[in-house]
């Protein structure tokens, strides 16, 4: 008699489990829905605040130069060429440094070491970027100009690059500073790859003969060159879009000029000068746009950059 | 001959061994430069006044920044509410619910979301909610900061979510749990120090953010009205006030630099070194 009683709580729990699952998965799948959508209204918005800017310049937009927001005349170019060179700049100098010191960290340094300068590695990835504008501003600017420039114009002077009084404030600067900031992204994610890479390739290459170096050099960075190449991408996309630091220390003039030392303007540092200052309506648009770009700059290099990361990363537990 | 060459293939092998190590040195040593600097100049402006008075008007001596510590910690507070459980739960789903179409686009943008610049993140919080309302809000940058919170939390919560052994949601099933009860009493509690690393973690991070904060938030001299109104923070002021030209403000600069960086560190080793031993944190 009892057995159906049973059976009908069972039946019961069993189905109010299952409405709890799947109001679960329905609510946890909303937030993680949420995300797609954030990014899409972000997209929608942009576009839709650009369109006054959209509509009068078209596509000339991207190739002229003027910024005259009195006669609302607005062009990208000399604030994209600013974020351009100040990022290949950071990525000159970054891209060595960040690299050797992922190879120091995961393949030749003693574990103890190794994991307590991954650490301080994190620490520096984590100070805001409005602190190493702070010490650039009052540091790096100062000794740029009495030093840095002097002596570069005095042994490199003979190139346009290096050419034109020395302020401080301006490209180099702009790309040293961000240098320091994109070397801890470049170090985590090539040091991942790095560890990544199968054992039995660092002890093929060692019982053949090869020294440390040639094994580090030859085998495993080869193994692990997409993870590489995909951090250095996300570095680059780091310092496209630093806003802060570039701001403070790029010297905030749109013109473009063959010389590093003269100051120029980023997309990111005129959207954080004039944005909030911008009036009518052309003005304002404009500068969205300069947002829009700067967001389809960004959002293809990480494209690209996640799509190597995920293909090393893989390659390497598949073993 | 042959020794020759080896010696060669030696002493390349040292020569590039030593730079390697000779460029983390550099690269670690940026960090004590930073700190000294800020622990230098900054300890030398710090005083009571900077967490208990006002900011004073250019070109009077002293004041402090108590508005825009107060302000830092709605802002924040508040983007912290919406982005958490937002994360959280949109990792669960990331981690826990097998969805072979819809979780690896999720996840791809989610790491495209992270990546993009902050300043664009404050453009959509402007045309979000200063356009319509007419006004700068703290409101509007802590949507801004909320954004920029959420795909952290997700990708660290589903990746501790991950590490969580199969053998205890089987066990679990085994004992006629459902699934949902399995992954609210067993799941989240066994990746619970992980996950709440992440947090602290993301959230100190988007503590340190000024560029969405500039035209969202924007500034106030004052206490002001609330969430609702232009609200002062932190990063915001010590970036108005190291481009300023007057001396007493880049002395305050140096000291909100130095209440900053101390926040932050402070939060990053807790959650790294205490909550999260021996737990691998990705980057974020």
């Amino acid at each position: 008699m009892a057995t159906p009683a049973v059976l009908g709580t069972t039946a019961i729990r069993q189905r109010t489990a299952q409405t709890g699952d799947i109001v679960a998965r329905l609510i946890t799948f909303a937030f993680a829905a949420s995300i797609i959508l954030v990014t899409f209204l972000l997209v929608w918005q942009l576009w839709l605040s650009s369109a006054p800017s959209r509509h009068k310049f078209g596509f000339a937009f991207l190739f002229t130069s003027t910024w005259n927001p009195v006669t609302e005349e607005f062009g990208s170019l000399p604030f994209m060429y600013g974020t351009v060179v100040t990022s290949v700049l950071a990525l000159l100098i970054s891209v060595p440094l960040g690299l050797g010191s992922a190879i120091f960290l995961s393949e030749l340094a003693p574990a103890g070491i190794s994991n307590a300068l991954t650490f301080l590695v994190e620490l520096l990835a984590a100070i805001p970027s409005v602190i190493y504008g702070l010490l650039a501003l009052f540091t790096v600017v100062p000794l740029m100009r009495s030093y840095g420039e002097p002596f570069l114009k005095s042994t490199l002077g003979f190139l346009p690059l290096f050419k034109g009084p020395s302020l401080g404030f301006g490209l180099l600067t702009a790309g040293m500073v961000l240098s320091i900031m994109t070397v801890p992204f470049i170090i985590s994610v090539s040091r991942e790859a790095l560890l990544a890479v199968p054992r039995e390739q660092r002890e093929a290459a060692l019982a053949l003969g090869a020294t440390r170096w040639e094994t580090t050099w030859r085998v495993v960075v080869p193994y692990a060159k997409l993870g590489i190449l995909g951090s250095i991408f996300l570095g680059l996309a780091r310092a496209l879009g630093e806003t802060m630091a570039v701001t403070m220390v790029i010297g905030n003039d749109p013109k473009i000029s063959a010389s590093l030392f003269a100051p120029g303007y980023s997309i990111a540092a005129v959207l954080a000068n004039e944005f909030s200052e911008a009036s009518g309506e052309v003005y304002v648009s404009a500068l969205v746009e300069l947002g829009l770009v700067l967001f389809f700059l960004t959002i293809v290099i990480n494209g690209f950059a996640r799509v190597m990361i995920v293909a090393t990363t893989r390659k390497g537990s598949k073993r | 001959m042959m020794s020759g060459n080896l010696i060669w293939r030696k002493s390349v092998n040292a020569v590039m061994l030593s730079v390697t190590a000779l460029f983390t040195v550099l690269t670690v040593s940026t960090l004590f430069l930073i700190l000294g600097y800020l622990v230098y100049y900054g300890g030398r402006s710090l005083d009571w006044n900077f967490f208990t008075k006002l900011p004073l008007p250019p070109g009077e001596i002293g004041g402090g920044m108590a508005n825009a510590i107060v302000g830092s910690v709605e802002i924040v507070g508040v983007a912290a509410l919406m982005g958490l459980p937002a994360g959280f739960l949109a990792g669960v789903y990331l981690a826990e619910f097998e969805d072979k179409m819809f979780a690896p686009l999720i996840r791809y943008i989610a790491d495209l979301l992270n990546g993009i610049p902050s300043i664009v993140v404050g453009l959509l919080a402007w045309t979000l909610v200063v356009v319509p309302t007419r006004t700068f809000s703290g409101l509007a940058g802590s949507i801004a900061l909320s954004v920029m919170l959420i795909p952290i939390v997700t990708r660290q919560t589903e990746q501790f979510l991950r590490e969580v052994p199969l053998s205890l949601r089987e066990g679990a099933l085994a004992l006629g749990a459902s699934k949902w009860k399995t992954i609210a009493t067993v799941v989240v509690p066994a990746g619970s120090k992980g996950i709440l690393t992440g947090m602290i973690l993301g959230v100190a991070r988007i503590a340190g953010e000024s560029a969405p904060l500039l035209f969202t938030a924007f500034n106030n001299q004052f206490w002001g009205g609330g969430i609702t109104q232009p609200t002062a923070s932190l990063p915001v002021m010590i970036y108005i006030r190291a481009i300023s030209p007057y001396d007493d403000w880049h002395r305050q600069a140096w000291a909100a630099g130095l209440v900053l960086i101390g926040m932050v560190l402070l939060a990053n080793i807790a959650a790294r070194l205490v909550l999260a031993r021996g737990v691998s944190v990705p980057r974020a």
